[in-house]
């Protein structure tokens, strides 16, 4: 696959124009995330109330919201939050569930029967809908928010391990390796998992958009980051308030939102281009 | 693995049984099962090439699949250098994996997309117990040379390489663990023709430089009166006719056989490397019936076949077939043999 051949790995990087505008639109996602570690236009925190309202102006590049905060401030520091929130539901729902999904194409039978049924039980309620009802059972806040996030995230990775696991189990390769006398716990990790990886990372990155999009919407109905972090779901929802006097706030979180949710789906699509291993299937 | 003599077949295989349940169509129906080996039984001299030859889905695979202990057998015996492989735990057979190998038919599904070429040889050694790792290179690198691949092919992958080359590193995997014997799964028919002859002549010098083994599995008769010394032919996961080869093909005893036989193009005539074409249905059996197996499809069938099953016994020396006939059969092979 890709780790073979450099070159036409890159080649392909360079053709796929959803790899190449997803990937621009994360980076710059992450780019914002970094500096705000450090630097920020003005404070994402301070109440100034004198200058709320601000309109867009050189000082406040976005304008400000009814305390006076700098919203292209806050908007980037969000990013920091929205991330983190992502990267770590969508760890929980990565490690756990491909670990289940990869157990249960290895076990089959009724570990495999078990863990399907439970995955398929948690599929009966929409992403959002069961973060919602396991924030309401866990009580709002950050951390809890990306429990429920990563939880939801779990049998989503799980099932769609098992299924491409399955389908390599099944290939003359693995019964190579059988013969070679390697037990299934080495053919799982020396086959098994670098042939589903690049599947497992394009849904990942799909997922990481779903997960910021949930966080967005717990905070914006008050469950997920609370104040005074920064968090785009919140800015919306306090902005719904004030649509006719300041519509100027609810646009950019919006957009900070859409843009994180398109660039990475984006990404995915051209991801799934460029690490398809057409090569391996090359006949 | 010591305590075998010369004369001891490498391998023995006795009355081997293979039935595959199938899903069950519905909650409360029973089990169907694929009755995939019927009491199989053969063994394979040292250093001889046995051929296994017969159409799709008569249960060649599962053989070789049984023989190489890869799944559960349900009856019967294989010995490999007189050791009992049936019942075996998987870590029990792990020692022994190093003396029976396999090439597989597809050497485009065979090899680890995403392993390079030093990876891929060396997986069988994984049984062999710790290797320095200046050993194992040797190893490796000794094996590739034997089937004529380049020393800067260690690192490649899979996609680099055609199906004839991908089909010696897949040998070069069976060949790295020294073994006794070689399963080979139709290992030449994924292969253009002309790419054919190069693997087979590639096999047969290698029986020669390492004396190995062969149980080699194909549904093309050339190859197995090219490659093999001795032939059986199977039908519905039995063996209906088995012997010397060239007395198989000279005078075979079984109707199944001549029909496959008459299949082969002659030399001179048009090549057609198409699969032998029979009236009559070829998938596997999901029943156990009465009566001969190849009743349904047999052109000289009489009430006897469908009744009585026909047992496999001598029409002459190292000659075996099942058929109630098999001396008609002989009969009418002489006129065209002579
Ligand atoms: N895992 C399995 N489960 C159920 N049925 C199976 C399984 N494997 C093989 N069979 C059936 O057993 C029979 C024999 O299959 P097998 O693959 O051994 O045939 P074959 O002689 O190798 O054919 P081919 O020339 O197509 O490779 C077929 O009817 C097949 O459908
Ligand atoms: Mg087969």
């Amino acid at each position: 696959m890709s780790n073979s051949d450099p070159t036409s790995f890159l080649n392909r990087c360079r053709r796929s124009r959803s790899f190449l505008i997803g990937g621009v639109m994360t980076g710059f996602l992450l780019l914002c995330a970094a500096i705000s570690l450090f630097w920020t236009p003005g404070s994402a925190y301070d109440i100034v109330i004198p200058d709320r309202f601000l309109p867009p102006s050189a000082e406040h590049w976005l304008g400000t919201d009814q305390f006076g905060r700098d919203i292209v401030s806050m908007l980037m520091t969000g990013t920091q939050n929205s991330i983190a929130v992502a990267v770590v539901a969508v760890s929980i729902g990565l490690i756990i569930g491909v670990s289940l999904g990869l157990l249960a194409a290895a076990k089959r039978g009724w570990t495999e029967e078990f863990i399907m049924r439970i995955s398929d039980f948690s599929f009966a309620f929409p992403a959002i809908l069961s973060a919602i009802m396991i924030t309401a059972i866990l009580g709002p806040g950050g951390v809890n928010s990306i429990l429920a996030i990563g939880l939801y995230n779990i049998p989503v990775f799980a099932r769609l391990t098992r299924g491409s696991a399955n389908a390599i189990w099944a290939r003359e390769f693995v019964l190579a390796a059988r013969a070679a006398g390697k037990g299934k716990f080495r053919i799982t990790f020396e086959h098994i998992l670098p042939n589903v990886l690049s599947i497992i990372i394009v849904q990942a990155t799909i997922l990481f958009a779903i997960a910021i999009l949930a966080e967005a919407a717990l905070s914006y109905l008050g469950l997920g980051t609370q104040p005074p972090h920064p968090s785009w779901g919140r800015m919306l929802n306090e902005a719904q308030s004030l649509i006719f006097l300041d519509p100027w706030q609810a646009v950019f979180p919006g957009l900070a939102i859409a843009t994180a949710v398109f660039g990475l789906n984006l990404l995915g699509d051209g991801l799934r281009d460029v690490l398809d291993p057409r090569l391996s299937r090359k006949r | 693995m010591t305590d075998y003599s010369v004369e001891e077949p490498v391998l023995i295989v006795e009355d081997l049984v293979r039935h595959y349940r199938l899903p069950k169509e519905s909650l409360f129906a029973e089990h169907r099962y694929v009755y995939a080996l019927n009491g199989v039984s053969f063994e394979i001299k040292k250093g001889k090439s046995f051929g296994v030859v017969g159409e799709s889905g008569c249960g060649k695979s599962t053989l070789a699949r049984n023989v190489m202990a890869l799944e559960d057998t349900d009856g019967g015996s294989v010995r490999i250098l007189g050791e009992e492989v049936v019942g075996l735990s998987f870590e029990q057979l792990r020692p022994l994996r190093q003396h029976f190998q396999m090439v597989f038919q597809d050497p485009y599904g065979s090899l680890d997309p995403h392993l390079n070429v030093d990876r891929i040889v060396a997986e069988p050694l994984a049984a062999l117990g710790p290797l320095t790792s200046a050993e194992r290179d040797e190893r490796v690198r000794e094996v590739l040379e034997s089937v004529g691949l380049k020393s800067g092919d260690i690192s490649k992958y899979p996609h680099e390489f055609s199906g004839g080359q991908r089909q010696r590193i897949a040998i070069a995997r069976a060949l790295i663990t020294h073994p006794e014997l070689i399963v080979a799964d139709e290992p030449v028919s994924a292969l253009d023709v002309s790419v054919q002859a190069q693997v087979l002549n590639l096999l047969k010098d290698l029986q020669e430089s390492f004396g190995v083994t062969y149980m080699f599995i194909s549904h093309d008769l050339a190859v197995v009166e090219y490659l093999c010394d001795e032939v059986a032919v199977m039908y519905l996961g039995e063996i209906v006719e088995k012997g010397r080869t060239e007395d198989l093909f000279a005078n075979p005893a079984h109707p199944y056989t001549r029909i496959l036989l008459d299949a082969v193009p002659q030399p001179g005539a048009a090549k057609k490397r198409d699969r032998i074409k029979l009236a009559g249905n070829v998938t596997g059996q999901t029943e156990i019936r009465a009566g001969c197996a190849f009743q349904d499809r047999c052109p000289m069938v009489k009430n006897v076949c469908r009744s009585e099953k026909p047992p496999l016994v001598a029409v002459e020396e190292e000659h075996l077939a099942a058929c109630h006939f098999s001396a008609d059969v002989r009969a009418k092979n002489k006129p065209a043999a002579g």
